[in-house]
């Protein structure tokens, strides 16, 4: 009794009104976006807004349970459970149903449940798990290749899937190495690397090489008299016109021609608001016509009649963005800002490591789908198909990050009691 | 595992970490770099090897805390650049929600009714009737009873799945007509039994109908806009229709009324979900106005009636205002065939006979006006002083010269009596006293002087009040002659077939009534229009009520008329045979040589003398002396005007019997 009664006084209630309101708003929005004038009670159970309550009344249930049980299991059961999830993502492979293009459901009774959802805790408490193993330092390469495994390998089979959004998902756990020391300069040269990939698919590779070559003769200039440097200088340079070599080659050998489109799209390098475009177009209209204030509750033209497909769920934005205006969608940014930034300060004071780093995998995983979620219903990023955490309408995504924020506020509210 | 960091030296260390990354000739890179990538226990071989073991158990001792300052920092930056980015969309770039706009908002058209036409009593001409059209969209349907629809619509099961067939031929997506023009009650019962068929649906139209097929060529017709149309005037679009001829189209935008528009919201299937704001910005359809013409209905069904079977054209007019009380072209057309879907069909048809119905003789038939036109010499003779009511002059018959008299009749003659003879010498001689006048510098001048008082009694000119395809006639101009002649080289003898209403003078048979009310007026003209009124405003009606005068003084139409009324009731008189006393009709005979075939019989007339109600110009063609079908048939047309009944029962049922194409036709075909 004395251990329980200590959790519930040291939990963080900041963060789970933020996760309230964020999920009461969601459901509000989903009943926006798939209202139906024969159904207008907002709990009929025969609709998607009533089926949400549902999801998200399980949702306060599990998230009550994950408190009550002892966190020491996450922690000495995690390498288990990770193995388990990695069983469970091969069985679907063999045995799951396929969705939209993706085999990546296991169908129990009326419930599709999608494993990779789960994939998310269960790597973030490997990934936690194996950078406290004692003499584990992410900074030495050796490490960050075995943490980059483990990280990779669920992704690796949920592309097999062909999910690639969840499966970008773990690239978000580059964060989390980061902030346990892994050197800096992979983020920078992700980042060169990232340069090279978009102006080569925006001008072409001939455009990006001989740029670089540019820069080559005048770096020469520059350091004429310092033999060594030139060597690496000319080193970099092969790598750089290499991978923008390369990467042409793959965007025109590998991908495949819709996911070409996609980014043509993005890029502006193709108009194409009736084909891969329209999704973002009418995504975009229905936001840019919200203005400052909104249409008003159910009174989005774009959201009611259709023209924004996947609304409730990955698009659910756009009922924001129509219906509450420009004050309603930054109010919703806002409170999402202000959810990741606790969450990195509920990190920062963990005593414990492991907690440290599990808390990151939180951040590091929800940051990313509000990432390329938002971004993608303005038009920033490429469709890349992910749920808004807590908002998109949904029961596998929402207990997932359900679970994925309790163990660790779980984890926070027993900080004191690590050392014990 | 990690000691806890010290949080005073953090920040020196992140900053220290962060420098010697970036900068490649930083004194510890060699160090920072070996215990970065090699694990340890490397011996360092150069002089900081101390330094550079201490620094890197130092870096051991790192717990990167700092790092979480760039978290911080990723996090903020991302939502600042999405409530930017939200705040360029939503507040700054309006285009979204004119976009948002057009997806959601469909213009539905509102069609007014079109204004009605009567006539000069209010007789109803013209009237709107709603024609539903059976539609089809293939894509749309369903497995459906065939035999039931059949029954339905009360044709063959066959022709179902006919039209069917040729509905998916022409467009699976696109409607077509899948059977045109049903019946009220059948469309009644359709509609009832409509949700078995999805992909039917019943389109209803606005129809152009004639309650009396005649006055096809003045009422004119509605069809299609053209490009033309859709270019020269924006309130047109595609698919609507418009007045092609006739008062349909001079009076087209009394007669469309107004459009409405009504603003509806569709989903993304096209499917209706309501008005727009409650209607607020809807607009009603306004009713086009009611037009009433001119025209006589009872008159004007007679005159075609009369005309039946004959090629020709009569107009009358009131001669008071210029009002055209008829205006019949023969062949003409039953209005009914040009509307709606067997319009075009039918237009070829017509287009293509060889009567040329389509062909409004009355306004575009142009004649040499031969002896109707004696009286126009009389008046300018008697204008210009050369003669006078009781100037004789002598005729020698066929022996007469230069042009001879084909009447046998006592000489001399005076001028009523050689108007009533219709004495070709007496007009020779007056036409070469107009010309050859000792006050004119030379003929020339003299002809000049004559073509002016032609031109002032509406001849050679279209008269541009209402009505369409109107032709202009011509009067030969002096240069003309000068030509041919130069000149001072030509004459009154040049030209003397003017006289007599030959040679190079034109004139319509408008042209011809319209002389005819100038002489009932005596001296004065309204240019012949059709618009009585159109309903709600007077303007149309003014247009036309400026008198015209003409250059010849009223008193000199006196013996002009008086010779015309003896044309009907003294005992030579060419139209004798018809008189009716008690209507003092007055009228002139002529008969125009025909090169191609029998000559054209014309008559122009007006009665009563004094106080004329009605005036009017009849041509038969190719009917031979103008006594025998022209005179009867404006003495009929007059009668029944004046009288509302006709006394002589014979002469009507002659000129309804009469039967001048067939005829020939039957002998050129045998």
């Amino acid at each position: 009794m004395n251990n329980r009664y200590s959790v519930f006084s040291n939990i963080d209630w900041l963060t789970i009104a933020l996760y309230f309101i964020i999920m009461l708003f969601g459901w509000v929005n989903i009943y926006s976006a798939v209202f139906d004038e024969a159904h207008q009670s907002m709990f009929d159970i025969s609709q998607r807004y009533g089926k949400q309550m549902l999801w998200i009344g399980a949702a306060l249930v599990l998230a009550f349970f994950i408190m009550l049980i002892d966190s020491k299991i996450f922690e000495n059961f995690s390498f288990l459970m990770y193995i388990l999830i990695l069983i469970l993502l091969i069985a679907v492979l063999m045995g799951g149903k396929e969705i939209a293009g993706s085999k990546s459901w296991f169908q129990i009774g009326g419930i599709a449940i999608q494993p990779a959802e789960f994939a998310k805790f269960a790597t973030a408490l490997a990934l936690a798990k194996y950078l406290t193993q004692p003499g584990v330092a992410v900074r030495k390469f050796k490490y960050l290749l075995r943490a980059a495994i483990i990280v990779g390998l669920p992704a690796v089979l949920i592309l097999l899937q062909n999910d690639t959004g969840s499966m970008l998902v773990f690239s978000a756990f580059a964060l989390v190495l980061y902030r346990e020391g892994m050197p800096a300069w992979i983020l920078v040269f992700a980042l060169v690397v990232g340069i090279i990939f978009l102006t080569t698919l925006m001008f072409g590779k001939w455009m990006v090489i001989s740029f670089l070559s540019a820069i080559l003769l005048l770096t020469f200039y520059f350091i004429r008299k310092q033999k060594k440097m030139i060597a690496v200088v000319v080193f970099f340079f092969a790598l750089s016109a290499g991978l923008s070599y390369g990467v042409d080659y793959a965007f025109e050998n590998v991908l495949e021609p819709h996911q070409q489109t996609r980014i043509n799209v993005l890029l502006g390098k193709e108009i194409d608001n009736r084909g891969a475009g329209y999704n973002v177009h009418q995504s975009k209209i229905a936001i840019g016509s919200g203005g400052l204030l909104g249409k008003g509750f159910l009174e989005g033209t774009q959201t009611k009649f259709n023209f924004v497909p996947e609304q409730s769920t990955d698009f659910i934005f756009c009922t924001v963005g129509e219906e509450w205006g420009f004050a309603g969608s930054s109010a919703l940014i806002i409170l999402y800002v202000m959810l990741f930034i606790r969450l990195v300060f509920l990190a920062e004071r963990q005593r414990s490591h492991f907690s440290r780093i599990y808390g990151y995998g939180v951040l590091s995983v929800m940051f990313f789908h509000f990432a390329i979620n938002i971004g993608m219903t303005i038009g920033l990023v490429p469709v890349i198909g992910i749920p808004l955490p807590f908002f998109s309408y949904g029961g596998s995504s929402l207990w997932s990050f359900t679970i994925l924020l309790f163990i660790f506020l779980k984890f926070d509210a027993e900080r004191k009691q690590v050392f014990i | 595992m990690i000691a806890a960091p010290e949080a005073a030296t953090w920040k020196w260390k992140a900053k220290e970490n962060f420098k010697t990354f970036l900068n490649p000739f930083h004194p510890l890179k060699n160090c920072f770099s070996e215990g970065f990538f090699i694990s340890t226990g490397q011996a360092y071989s150069n002089q900081n090897a101390y330094f550079c073991r201490s620094k890197e158990r130092e870096f051991m001792r790192k717990d990167f805390s700092g790092r979480k300052y760039f978290i911080f920092t990723i996090v903020i930056l991302l939502g600042v650049i999405f409530i930017i980015r939200l705040f360029y969309l939503q507040v700054v770039d309006k285009s979204y929600m004119l976009s948002a706009e057009s997806n959601v908002l469909r213009k539905i058209t509102k069609y007014p009714a079109r204004g009605l036409i009567y006539d000069r009593n209010g007789e109803l001409l013209v009237y709107n009737e709603t024609a539903y059209d059976v539609m089809v969209v293939p894509r749309r349907t369903q497995e459906f009873d065939t035999l039931e629809l059949a029954s339905l619509l009360g044709i063959e099961k066959e022709l179902v799945i006919n039209r069917l067939k040729k509905a998916k031929s022409y467009s699976w997506f696109k409607p077509s007509v899948f059977l045109p023009q049903i019946s009220k009650q059948t469309y009644a019962y359709f509609e009832e039994k409509l949700y078995k068929f999805p992909g039917f649906y019943v389109q209803t139209r606005s129809l152009r109908n004639y309650p009396h097929p005649v006055a096809g060529h003045s009422l004119g017709y509605v069809g299609e806009v053209n490009a033309r149309h859709l270019k020269k005037d924006p309130y047109y679009q595609q698919g609507d229709y418009i007045g092609v001829n006739g008062i349909e189209n001079i009076y087209e935008k009394d007669l469309r009324g107004k459009k409405g528009v009504e603003l509806v919201m569709v989903d993304v299937l096209n499917r209706e979900k309501g008005t727009y704001k409650g209607g607020r910005y809807d607009t009603s359809a306004i009713k086009g106005k009611d037009i009433y013409v001119t025209l006589d209905l009872a008159l004007q069904s007679y005159g075609e009636k009369l005309m039946q079977n004959k090629i020709g054209s009569i107009v009358a007019l009131e001669p008071a205002t210029g009002e055209i009380l008829a205006l019949v072209s023969s062949p003409g057309y039953d209005p009914n065939l040009l509307v709606g879907r067997v319009r075009g069909k039918n237009y070829t048809k017509l287009s293509r006979d060889s009567l040329k119905p389509l062909f409004n003789r009355a306004l575009m038939a142009q004649y040499p006006p031969g002896s109707a036109f004696k009286p126009v010499n009389a008046l300018i003779g008697l204008q210009a002083g050369v003669v006078t009511r009781n100037t004789h002059f002598g005729c020698n018959g066929v022996t007469s010269w230069p042009i001879k008299c084909s009447h046998n009749h006592k000489s001399p003659l005076n001028l009523p009596e050689a108007i009533e003879q219709s004495c070709n010498p007496y007009f020779w001689k007056t036409f070469d006293r107009i010309i050859s006048s000792p006050s004119y510098a030379g003929s020339a001048e003299g002809f000049i002087d004559w073509r002016k008082h032609v031109a002032s009694m509406g001849f050679g000119k279209k008269f541009r009040t209402d009505l369409s395809n109107e032709r202009p006639g011509s009067i030969p101009k002096a240069e003309y002659y000068d030509h041919y002649y130069k000149r001072g080289h030509w004459n009154s003898m040049t030209i003397r077939s003017l006289a007599i209403g030959q040679g190079e003078i034109l004139v319509t048979p408008l042209q011809l009534a319209n002389f005819s009310a100038i002489v009932a007026n005596r001296g004065f003209y309204y240019p012949p229009h059709l618009i009585d009124s159109v309903a709600g405003q007077q303007e149309a009606v003014e247009a036309f009520t400026e008198k015209i005068n003409t250059t010849i003084a009223p008193e000199n139409f006196e013996p002009v008329a008086d010779g015309m009324r003896r044309v009907y009731d003294a005992d030579h008189g060419t139209a004798r045979w018809y008189d009716v006393d008690s209507l003092q009709m007055s009228g002139k005979t002529g008969t125009v040589q025909n090169p191609h075939g029998d000559d054209h019989s014309i008559f122009i007339a007006f009665a009563p003398k004094d106080n004329p109600q009605i005036a009017l110009a009849v041509v038969v063609e190719n009917s031979g002396f103008g006594s025998k079908w022209a005179v009867p048939i404006a003495t009929l047309m007059m009668e029944k005007y004046l009288t509302g009944k006709i006394s002589r029962k014979w002469v009507e049922d002659r000129m309804l019997e009469g039967d001048l194409i067939n005829n020939k036709e039957e002998e050129k075909d045998e």
